[in-house]
């Protein structure tokens, strides 16, 4: 049994939009130092050695990798035998209101811009949280004592350029296939290239577009555990990056690192299609909770 | 491909001498702007007390920490990380900025569209790439917050940043009808036929 205490969550909340913000995990490290190698642009090669030279700026000054601390987004994960608060029922609500305080303290604490308004007043009220924000998904676990938080701070570049087609079944996969094409070309460089272009198939509408999100900010070397769509993700992959956007829409070869795919079965009428994007500097944070304690990481 | 060093205000000939893939290193100061900047000063109708002539602006809204008014710190903010954000969503703004404010350069990611690279070539302008998402080395050019204005706004504020050594930008679309944009769009509208045909799909 692992037993937790609302402030524990509160700190790790905290403790993860920071760290998401400074340190870029090592697989994204690794994608960047691998265009960088493959890249034949000239310019575009500039680009991405001041990619790289921003890292270990972040890193050497403690500052934050991008000035735009995103939306951020907390996905929590449940094992069977976790208790929070009373050391025998798990007390969700106090899961969610540790992490609005703990995403409040990072950005007055630190301090932090908060980059989330409003939708209508454009209030800002510089805590980061809003109405619906942080967005908090919570998921389960067979895994028995462990309770696992990952943080991502969406960035607005990559999250303002997202699609979602709902085609029909007479169009095929060809349709899933020209609508990523279209969409990246549509993207151009304000996405901040290169990208992971994460792509929903499936689903309903909403749930399409959470699988396009889900697909973009998953570690890059994973595949998709679906073997058609793992096998779809590799012909993407090579597709996009014969388009020529090249590095912040300059031109050149490294328009994106990866493409990735979630699915979702679907109506037997429907054929829908999302696409959301992460930028390159394609942050993320972890920590997971077991009866040892708390582990930090990617 | 000519790199400039130059302190700013420029003249509109200093302006007109760049041209794109030229890099451009800044210096002196620099005005901080964004959306609800501009919207403020060109929908809303409200005024700055800031002499933008000349100048260079960056898209941006800067993370900053509140501190006490000091010599280091003159409007009462340090800064903590400032980078820059996708100018695509000002693009409407460019001529009135140019032509009512006196603006010469603008400093963005991602490029702008026609009605910049017109504005640019009729007052006189040119838009410098930075390189998106890189703001721990961006906030290393940037010596002080000098001042702010229109802070009700805040983080999307007028900020006047005191500059050094803020480069090297690319020149990315001149006041003579260039854009790395438009040439970049073009060449990816060209190839567009053979990802789809790599795919087993018509274009």
């Amino acid at each position: 049994m692992l037993h937790l205490t609302p402030l524990q969550i509160e700190d790790a909340a905290k403790a993860l939009y920071i760290q998401a913000l400074k340190s870029l995990p090592p697989d994204v490290k690794a994608g960047i130092d691998r265009l960088a190698a493959n890249e034949r642009g000239e310019t575009a090669k500039s680009v991405l050695q001041t990619m790289v030279t921003n890292i270990s700026v972040a890193e050497d000054t403690n500052n934050l990798l991008c000035q735009d601390t995103g939306i951020p987004i907390y996905n929590v994960t449940i094992g069977r035998n976790v208790s929070l608060g009373d050391g025998v029922h798990f007390d969700g609500a106090a899961l969610k209101a540790a992490i609005i305080r703990g995403c409040t303290r990072a950005t007055t604490e630190h301090p932090l811009r908060s980059s989330v308004v409003h939708p209508i007043t454009r209030k800002n009220e510089h805590t980061s949280c809003g109405a619906g924000v942080p967005v908090i998904h919570v998921d389960f676990t067979d895994s028995p004592d462990e309770l696992e938080l990952e943080m991502i701070p969406k960035g607005s570049g990559s999250e303002n350029n997202s699609f979602l087609k709902m085609a029909i079944p007479a169009e095929g996969i060809a349709a899933v296939k020209r609508f990523v094409i279209d969409s990246v070309i549509a993207a151009g460089g304000k996405t901040c290239p290169p990208t992971i272009v994460g792509v929903g198939i499936g689903g309903t509408s909403d749930l399409c577009v959470h699988l396009a999100k889900k697909a973009a900010t998953r570690a890059l070397g994973t595949s998709s555990t679906d073997s058609e769509a793992a096998a779809l993700e590799k012909e993407l992959s090579e597709a996009v990056n014969l388009l020529g956007v090249g590095p912040q829409g300059l031109g050149g070869d490294a328009t994106s690192f990866a493409v990735h795919i979630e699915l979702a079965a679907t109506h037997i009428t429907m054929n829908p299609v999302a696409v959301n994007m992460q930028c390159h500097s394609a942050r993320r944070a972890r920590a997971i909770f077991t009866p040892s304690g708390v582990c930090f990481g990617f | 491909m000519a790199h400039h060093e130059l302190s700013l205000p420029v003249t509109e000939a200093d302006a007109r001498r760049l041209r794109v893939n030229d890099t451009v290193t800044l210096n002196t100061t620099l005005f901080g702007i964004r959306d609800a900047s501009y919207i403020a000063l060109f929908d809303k109708g409200r005024s700055t007390r800031f002499d933008l002539s000349g100048h260079a602006v960056i898209h941006t809204a800067p993370n900053v920490r509140k501190v006490p008014v000091s010599a280091e710190h003159p409007a009462g903010y340090a800064p903590v990380c400032i980078g820059t954000t996708t100018s695509d969503r000002m693009e409407r703004f460019t001529r009135a900025l140019m032509q009512t404010c006196g603006v010469r350069f603008i400093v963005g990611k991602g490029g702008m569209r026609e009605g910049s690279l017109a504005a640019f070539r009729e007052f006189g302008g040119v838009y410098l790439a930075i390189v998106g998402g890189t703001a721990a080395l961006e906030t290393t050019w940037i010596e002080q917050i000098e001042d702010v204005d229109l802070d009700d706004l805040n983080p999307e504020s007028l900020w006047r940043f005191k500059i050094k050594g803020f480069g090297p930008l690319l020149v990315a679309m001149d006041s003579h009808d260039n854009s790395l944009y438009e040439a970049v769009k073009d060449d990816v509208d060209s190839k567009r036929a053979a990802a789809l045909a790599r795919l087993g799909v018509s274009a």
